[in-house]
C-alpha cells in the first residue's frame, strides 16, 4: 500500500472499523432503529452523491427524485425476469444517461437553466412514465416480490455508501477533481487554463445521478407497490438539498452531518406533527441561508481555527512571561 | 381554431404570472421560487372573498394587488436585501436567493394546508359560454384574458413612457451603472420586487376564477413561469408575454391531440428548444 501516506492509511482504517460495527445493527434491532437506519444510510448515499456534483460545483441539483424514481422503476419492470445485480447496472446506466442529456442541454449555460430544468425533471418523467403506463399497459402500479428483507437493503446501501465515499475520494485525488476545484473558485481561471468545463460538469452530473438511480433500484423492494406518484416523489430532492447543505459540501463526510439529525427530526415531526412538514423543510431552508451558510461542517472549522488561534496566542504568551 | 383560441387565452395568464417573475429576476435579482405560492395564495384570498362575503373577484383584484404589494415588499426588504448586501457575485446571490425563497416555499405552502386543508377549489363565477367561431369558450375565461391583456399594457407603458420605469429598466441593465446616474437602486429594486408580486397575485386572482387550485399547486406555476421567463429573455416583457402565448398553445395543443397528462413534457419540450438555439430569449442579443 504505497500510495497511502501514513494519515489516509489511518482515516481507511478507522472508516473499515467504522462500517463493520455499523454493519452489525440488523444483528441487535431489526425493527425501528433498523428501519430509520435504512432511512439514514439512504439518505447519506443520496446526499454524498449529491455533493459530489453540487460541491464543487455550486450548483442546485433537483433531479434527485428524477434519478431515483427511474432506478425504482426499472427494478419494478424487470425484477421477474433480470437477475437483481444486472437490474443495479441498468438503473446505474439509465439515470446516467439521463444526467448526459440533462447536462449537455443546460450545464454549457450559466448556473439558473440548470436549476430550472432539474426543478421539474422529476414531474416531467413522471408524466411521460404515468403516460407509457396508461397507453400501453394494463395497470398503473407494478408490483415487486423479491426475498429481500430490511437488513438486506440496509447492507446493499452501506456497501453502496462505501463505494461512493471512495469514488469521491479518487475523484478529489484525480484530474477530474483538481479540475473541478478550480472551477468551483472561478470559472473563468479554469476556462482560461484550458479546462473544458462542461465536459468536466457533465461526466461529475453522471457520475452522481448514476448513484442515486442504484439506491432507487435498491429501495425497491422497500415499496412493493411501485407507483409513479410514490417513485417520483419531488420532496426526496428537496430533503436532499437540505440535509447536504446542512452538512456541508466542502468535504466528503459533511452531509453526513445534516442528514443523521435531520432524518432523525423529520421522522419524529412526520410521526407526531404530520401536517406541519412543509414548515419543517421551510424553516431548514432559511436556517441554511440566513445561520449555517457553510453547514455545520464551517462551523465546526470555525470552531478548529478559533481554537488553534487561541492555542497560539497562548504559547506565544507563554514564551513572554 | 379552438384550440389557437384557448391556448390564447391560458396564455394570457400565465404571461401576467412570467411578467410578475421577469420583475423580481431581471430588476431586483432575486430568483423567487416562491413565486407560485404568491399566485396559489391570491387565488385563495380571492376564493375567499367570493364565497364569504360575494366580492366579484375582479373587484377582489383591487383589494388583493395592494396586499401582495405591502407583503412582497416586505420579504424584499426583511429576507432577501440582507443576501443582496452580503453577496460578493451574482452566482452567490443566485444560490441564496434560491435557497431562501425554497424556504419561503414551504412556509407558506404549510400556512395555505392548515389554513386550508389539502383539497382543491372552485368556484362559480361568470361561467357562461360564449361562443367565437362556432365554438364555446367560458365568459369567465375571457374576462381574465381581457384583464391580464390589460393589466400587461399598464405595465408596459409604465416602464417605456415615465420616468420611474425607465430608472426600473436602468436597474434591469446594469444596477451599477444606475446607482452611478442617481437611481435608488436598493428602493426600486425593492420597488420591482414588490410590483412582481403584486403581478403574480393579479393573475393569481384572475386564474382562480376559471381553475381548479390547491395549496400544493404553486412549484407548477413557479416552473412555467421560470421557464417562460428563460424563453422571453430575462428582464423583457415583450418576450416574456410572447414566450408565455407560444407556451399556451403549445400545452393546449399537446393536451388536445395527444394526452392532456403530457402538458409538462410539452414545456420541457420547448425549454429544450430555446436551452440548444436561443438560450439568450427570443428577443435577446447573444453576449459579445
Amino acid at each position: 500500500m504505497t500510495w497511502l501516506n501514513e494519515k489516509e492509511r489511518r482515516i481507511a482504517g478507522f472508516a473499515a472499523i467504522a462500517f463493520g460495527v455499523v454493519a452489525l445493527l440488523p444483528l441487535v434491532d431489526q425493527g425501528y432503529y433498523l428501519s430509520i437506519s435504512v432511512n439514514i444510510v439512504m439518505y447519506v448515499v443520496l446526499c454524498t452523491a449529491w455533493t459530489l456534483f453540487s460541491g464543487p460545483t455550486h450548483y442546485i441539483s433537483l433531479a434527485t427524485a428524477a434519478f431515483f424514481g427511474i432506478g425504482t422503476y426499472t427494478v419494478a419492470l424487470g425484477i421477474d425476469t433480470v437477475p437483481f445485480p444486472l437490474l443495479l447496472v441498468i438503473a446505474a446506466l439509465a439515470s446516467g444517461l439521463l444526467a448526459c442529456v440533462v447536462g449537455i442541454a443546460t450545464l454549457r449555460l450559466s448556473g439558473i437553466y440548470f436549476v430550472i430544468f432539474t426543478l421539474g425533471l422529476a414531474e416531467l418523467v413522471r408524466q411521460v412514465v404515468t403516460w407509457l403506463q396508461t397507453n400501453f399497459s394494463s395497470s398503473l402500479g407494478l408490483y415487486v416480490f423479491t426475498d429481500f428483507g430490511e437488513k438486506h437493503i440496509y447492507w446493499m446501501l452501506l456497501g453502496l455508501a462505501a463505494i461512493v465515499y471512495i469514488t469521491g475520494w479518487l475523484i478529489n485525488r484525480s484530474r477530474l477533481g483538481f479540475a473541478m476545484q478550480i472551477i468551483g473558485n472561478d470559472e473563468t481561471v479554469a476556462k482560461h487554463v484550458g479546462i473544458d468545463t462542461a465536459r468536466a460538469k457533465v461526466i461529475l452530473f453522471i457520475i452522481s445521478g448514476a448513484f442515486i438511480g442504484i439506491v432507487g433500484a435498491i429501495l425497491a423492494p422497500r415499496f412493493s407497490y411501485v407507483q409513479p406518484p410514490s417513485a417520483f416523489n419531488p420532496m426526496i430532492s428537496f430533503q436532499v438539498v437540505i440535509m447536504a447543505l446542512l452538512g456541508g459540501t466542502k468535504r466528503i463526510w459533511g452531509p453526513l452531518l445534516g442528514v443523521i439529525p435531520f432524518t432523525i427530526l423529520f421522522d419524529q415531526v412526520t410521526a407526531y406533527f404530520p401536517n406541519h412538514t412543509s414548515f419543517v423543510i421551510g424553516i431548514a431552508f432559511m436556517a441554511i441561508v440566513y445561520l449555517l451558510p457553510q453547514g455545520v461542517l464551517g462551523r465546526l472549522e470555525d470552531l478548529g481555527r478559533l481554537r488553534k488561534r487561541f492555542r497560539m496566542v497562548s504559547a506565544e504568551e507563554g514564551n513572554n512571561p | 381554431m379552438s384550440v389557437i383560441i384557448s391556448g390564447l387565452l391560458l396564455g394570457g395568464t400565465y404571461a401576467l404570472i412570467a411578467v410578475g417573475l421577469t420583475m423580481q429576476y431581471g430588476v431586483s435579482r432575486i430568483m423567487n421560487l416562491a413565486n407560485g405560492e404568491n399566485l396559489v395564495f391570491a387565488c385563495f384570498i380571492a376564493f375567499w372573498l367570493f364565497t364569504t362575503f360575494a366580492i366579484n373577484p375582479i373587484v377582489g383584484i383591487v383589494l388583493i394587488v395592494p396586499l401582495a404589494f405591502v407583503l412582497n415588499w416586505l420579504i424584499y426588504t426583511y429576507a432577501m436585501r440582507p443576501l443582496v448586501d452580503r453577496a460578493k457575485n451574482r452566482g452567490q446571490l443566485e444560490v441564496d436567493s434560491i435557497l431562501a425563497t425554497f424556504g419561503l416555499l414551504f412556509i407558506l405552502q404549510g400556512i395555505m394546508k392548515l389554513t386550508f386543508g389539502g383539497g382543491y377549489f372552485n368556484y362559480n363565477f361568470l361561467a357562461v359560454p360564449v361562443t367565437i367561431m362556432g365554438s364555446n369558450y367560458g365568459l369567465n375565461r375571457i374576462v381574465a384574458f381581457i384583464a391580464a391583456a390589460i393589466i400587461a399594457g399598464a405595465l408596459y407603458l409604465f416602464l417605456n413612457h415615465t420616468r420611474y420605469g425607465t430608472a426600473i429598466r436602468a436597474v434591469a441593465v446594469d444596477p451599477v451603472s444606475a446607482g452611478l446616474v442617481a437611481i435608488n437602486v436598493p428602493r426600486a429594486s425593492a420597488f420591482a420586487f414588490a410590483l412582481g408580486g403584486a403581478l403574480t397575485a393579479a393573475s393569481g386572482a384572475l386564474l382562480s376564477t376559471f381553475y381548479t387550485f390547491n395549496a400544493d399547486m404553486g412549484i407548477i406555476f413557479t416552473m412555467k413561469a421560470l421557464i417562460i421567463v428563460i424563453m422571453g429573455g430575462v428582464g423583457d416583457v415583450r418576450g416574456a408575454v410572447l414566450a408565455a402565448l407560444l407556451l399556451g398553445l403549445a400545452e393546449t395543443a399537446v393536451a388536445t391531440f395527444i394526452d392532456p397528462g403530457l402538458t409538462i413534457a410539452a414545456t420541457y419540450a420547448l425549454f429544450m428548444l430555446v436551452l440548444l438555439f436561443r438560450p439568450q430569449g427570443i428577443f435577446g442579443k447573444r453576449p459579445s
